[in-house]
């Protein structure tokens, strides 16, 4: 009887913990939105997180926002912290209610709690672009705790933090060239190069690396993909190449031969030797127009998980991985950028198929007789990932 | 009715108070301010009341709600720091900036950045778009309002050279033209919430022109969408067509209009009056050797001004088209004329400011002053003033006070 009543009591206990549980999470957002000033820092936040697609929860948000941006610099690191979880969108609504509550706690005089953000940035699991926000607020109040922290982020997994410390050593770099310590100063740049990852930055290093007399892999550097299989030319006259399915889109089979648009088409092998790793289909195709091509890798990840294809072209091009539809994009010759696309994807531990079609209008200016792609594989921190059995195997 | 009368009723039903310029060439659209007293004798001593830096780049024009000078601006390596400032129109110095995340794509060709669309507002709230399709809603202490990631909505709705359509908000509603070869599509969202009010397709081609708002005798607002396929003419609060000219027009140069006529980049230019409601436009005349480039043309008075990219200034009489003179500028010009009563200020992409008197016989340029930096940004004038941006600075440039520089 007495474990009965245990038992009954554990279940009591569980139930009413669900009930807790439910209530903070579930009933949080409505407590926030019916009476915001009454809510708590988690119910306000939880409320502006589930802002979402086509303006829905904006108006909630906005209640919740008003009151949380009114808080005093306790809610500062809870609202750091929820950035970790926080959709963009969320994220924006996050960032304005701390600048809008450091503007005038700071205008008031009292001192951003400096040890917290300081903790938060060097806690590198925490959101980047939020770590990114904490330093600006520790830049702005100490500058030389800062600078100290910037001495550590060379390797930083967000973008923005990277950025600057890899451009205060590029700084150091040139420096040491000036001053005739040319050995340290191209030592410096080598490691550098394995480091940075915005292109102006890279470009910079390469080019000081090149001028040094040393031979430099860009695209390795980048991590691009520059093996590759491709097949076409398919008709894509006045642009209906893009929505035409052709037989690659229902199956990569590698040792087929099908119907192209001047004949039959096989699978061919191609490897980009460009530093940026285009994979230009006038080179095995011969410049084109009104067509379609494919170009097909495989890709080994280490383990499964998500992961980051990004490509770059200025050609309508769709792309799938293992079968599964990530993105397109129907426009032709505006622009061509690394990193242009980024999609996400879900990769399986070893293998992943990675097909792309590619596409070139009847456009005959010389503007625009690219037919190319650019593509490469990183996490979702931005670092490039390497395919694990080498690419194209 | 004389056109100048027809103009200035229109004005009297806005509701804009006198001396703002809430959106791109002015809150009327039409890039005039017919009350500005504005130096036409320039000097860079005398006439520059201040410059402030900026944290970013941008081409996108200042607002101006009362003492408020709003400008946006991007930064960081791809662009995707996005900037909302609000600074004291009479010092220069800085109310309170808004930073935010870029949620959608932000390539755009070199030359330009991700602030092209000029912000607009309704006098209680400031919207800010970018080319990545992030739009903000703030009031005007720079509290969020509301906030979209159109990019996020539509994913196709992008444009690898940029986007640069300003947007513009009437009768409670946020319009903004969203078009690209991807996707294309106008869209309504309510000013207080953010929803949509209404999203219609359009012409799925890059466009770069922006909404011309018109007012009806009621005070509500019809909003002119041009596009390579023509023009468009919507109710503003429901999106729905009222009548649609498809005859094709410019996508980077937008119309002009006074009063009751549209002047359309269309086959040169095409001059369109508006009947009754839902009934199309009655074409008054076309000029087909009136050819705008980026620039959009302006009326001022009796004449209608275009500017091509080269410089040159095409002055035109407005009843039929009829070429007047025309006046070589010193160019290249991507910022459209803005005009006062009776003056045209044009800034070169060298950042030289050019006053031009239309009055003249051949039109002449009457003074000018250089502000040494590339200016792709259409200027704007609001009490007594005229605002111009660069990708790093925002002068003031006024009749001769005390300088805050």
């Amino acid at each position: 009887m007495a474990r009965s009543t245990n038992v009954f009591g554990m279940r009591i206990r569980r139930y009413l913990g669900s009930v807790f549980i439910f209530a903070s999470f579930t009933l949080a957002p409505l407590r926030a939105e019916t009476n915001p000033a009454a809510a708590g820092h988690a119910a306000l936040i939880q409320t502006i997180a589930a802002v979402g697609s086509e303006g829905s929860g904006n108006v909630a948000a906005g209640a919740a926002w008003r009151e949380l941006a009114k808080r005093d610099l306790g809610a500062l690191l809870p609202i750091l912290n929820a950035m970790d979880s926080a959709n963009e969108l969320a994220a924006n609504w996050l960032r304005s209610a701390v600048e809008t509550m450091v503007n005038r706690e700071l205008a008031s005089g009292r001192a951003l709690p400096v040890e917290g953000l300081e903790q938060f940035v060097l806690d590198r699991a925490h959101q980047s672009q939020a770590r990114r926000l904490a330093f600006e607020l520790i830049a702005q109040a100490d500058p030389a705790r800062s600078e100290k922290l910037l001495a550590g982020m060379i390797n930083d997994p967000g973008s923005e933090l990277r950025r600057e410390a890899v451009g205060r050593e590029l700084g150091r770099a040139g420096k040491l060239l000036a001053e005739g310590k040319t050995a340290e100063g191209k030592g410096l740049y080598q490691r550098l190069l394995t480091q940075a990852r915005d292109v102006d930055q890279v470009d910079g290093i390469v080019k000081a690396l090149r001028k040094l007399g040393e031979t430099v892999d860009v695209a390795k550097a980048f991590g691009f993909i520059t093996e590759w299989k491709v097949i076409g030319p398919f008709d894509s006259a006045g642009g209906k190449g893009f929505a035409a399915v052709y037989p690659p889109e229902l199956g990569v089979d590698l040792g087929a031969e099908y119907d192209g648009k001047a004949g039959k088409v096989r699978w061919q092998d191609f490897a980009s030797k460009e530093d940026y790793g285009e994979v230009s289909m006038n080179l095995p195709m011969k410049a084109l127009k009104g067509v379609a091509a494919y170009a097909y890798t495989e890709f080994y990840a280490p383990k499964a998980g998500p992961a980051e294809l990004r490509l770059g072209s200025e050609n309508a091009f769709k792309v799938w991985v293992n079968g599964n539809y990530l993105f397109g994009q129907d426009e032709y010759h505006r622009l061509k950028e690394i990193d242009q696309y980024p999609m996400r994807a879900n990769l399986k531990a070893g293998k992943n198929e990675i097909l792309v079609k590619v596409c070139q209008n009847e456009q005959t200016e010389d503007w625009a007789s690219g037919w190319d792609f650019q593509l490469r594989v990183c996490d979702l921190l931005g670092a490039t990932m390497v395919s694990a059995k080498g690419e194209g195997q | 009715m004389k056109p100048w009368l027809a103009l200035m009723c229109c004005l009297a039903w806005l509701p804009a108070q006198a001396g703002d310029w809430r959106q791109f060439r002015g809150s009327q659209g039409a890039g005039l301010a017919a009350d500005a007293e504005l130096p036409t004798d320039l000097d860079a001593k005398r006439n520059l009341a201040w410059r402030i830096d900026l944290p970013g780049r941008g081409h996108s024009s200042p607002v101006i709600v009362g003492d408020r000078v709003f400008v946006t601006c991007v930064s960081g390596a791809r662009g995707g720091r996005l900037h909302v400032l609000c600074l004291d129109a009479n010092t220069g110095a800085k109310r309170w900036e808004r930073q935010f995340w870029a949620t959608g794509r932000t390539t755009t060709h070199e030359k330009i950045s991700g602030a092209g669309p000029t912000p607009t507002s309704d006098g209680e709230r400031i919207f800010a778009l970018f080319s990545s399709n992030d739009l903000f809603c703030l009031d005007l202490d720079g509290n969020l309002l509301w906030l979209r990631g159109l990019m996020r909505d539509y994913p196709n709705a992008s444009n690898g050279l940029g986007l640069a359509a300003s947007p513009v908000v009437a009768d409670g509603v946020f319009i903004a033209q969203i078009e690209t070869d991807g996707d294309a599509f106008a869209i309504g969202v309510d000013a207080l919430t953010g929803v949509n009010r209404w999203k219609i397709a359009r012409p799925r081609r890059a466009n770069w022109t922006s909404p011309l708002l018109l007012p009806d005798a009621n005070g509500k607002h019809r909003a002119a969408l041009q596009s390579s396929a023509g023009v468009q003419m919507i109710e503003a609060q429901s999106g729905r067509e009222l009548w649609n000219y498809s005859e094709g027009a410019a996508t980077t140069a937008s119309s002009a209009v006074a009063g009751p006529v549209l002047y359309v980049p269309s086959n040169g230019i095409t001059a369109l009056q508006e009947g009754a409601s839902g009934q199309s436009p009655k074409q008054l005349w076309r000029a087909a050797p009136l050819r705008t480039g980026t620039a959009s043309p302006i009326v001022l008075g009796e004449r209608l001004l275009i500017l091509n990219d080269a410089g040159i200034l095409t002055c035109a009489e407005i009843a039929e088209g009829k070429r007047l003179w025309q006046l070589r500028l010193k160019g290249p010009f991507t910022a459209s004329p803005v005009a006062t009563a009776k003056h045209l200020y044009v800034v070169n992409e060298k950042g030289l400011i050019q006053v031009i008197d239309p009055a003249k016989p051949e039109g002449e340029v009457i003074s000018e002053m250089d502000l040494g930096e590339t200016i792709l940004g259409t200027p704007s004038i609001a009490g007594n003033a005229i605002y111009i941006r660069s990708d790093g600075h925002l002068w003031k440039v006024a009749q001769a006070t005390a300088k805050i520089l």
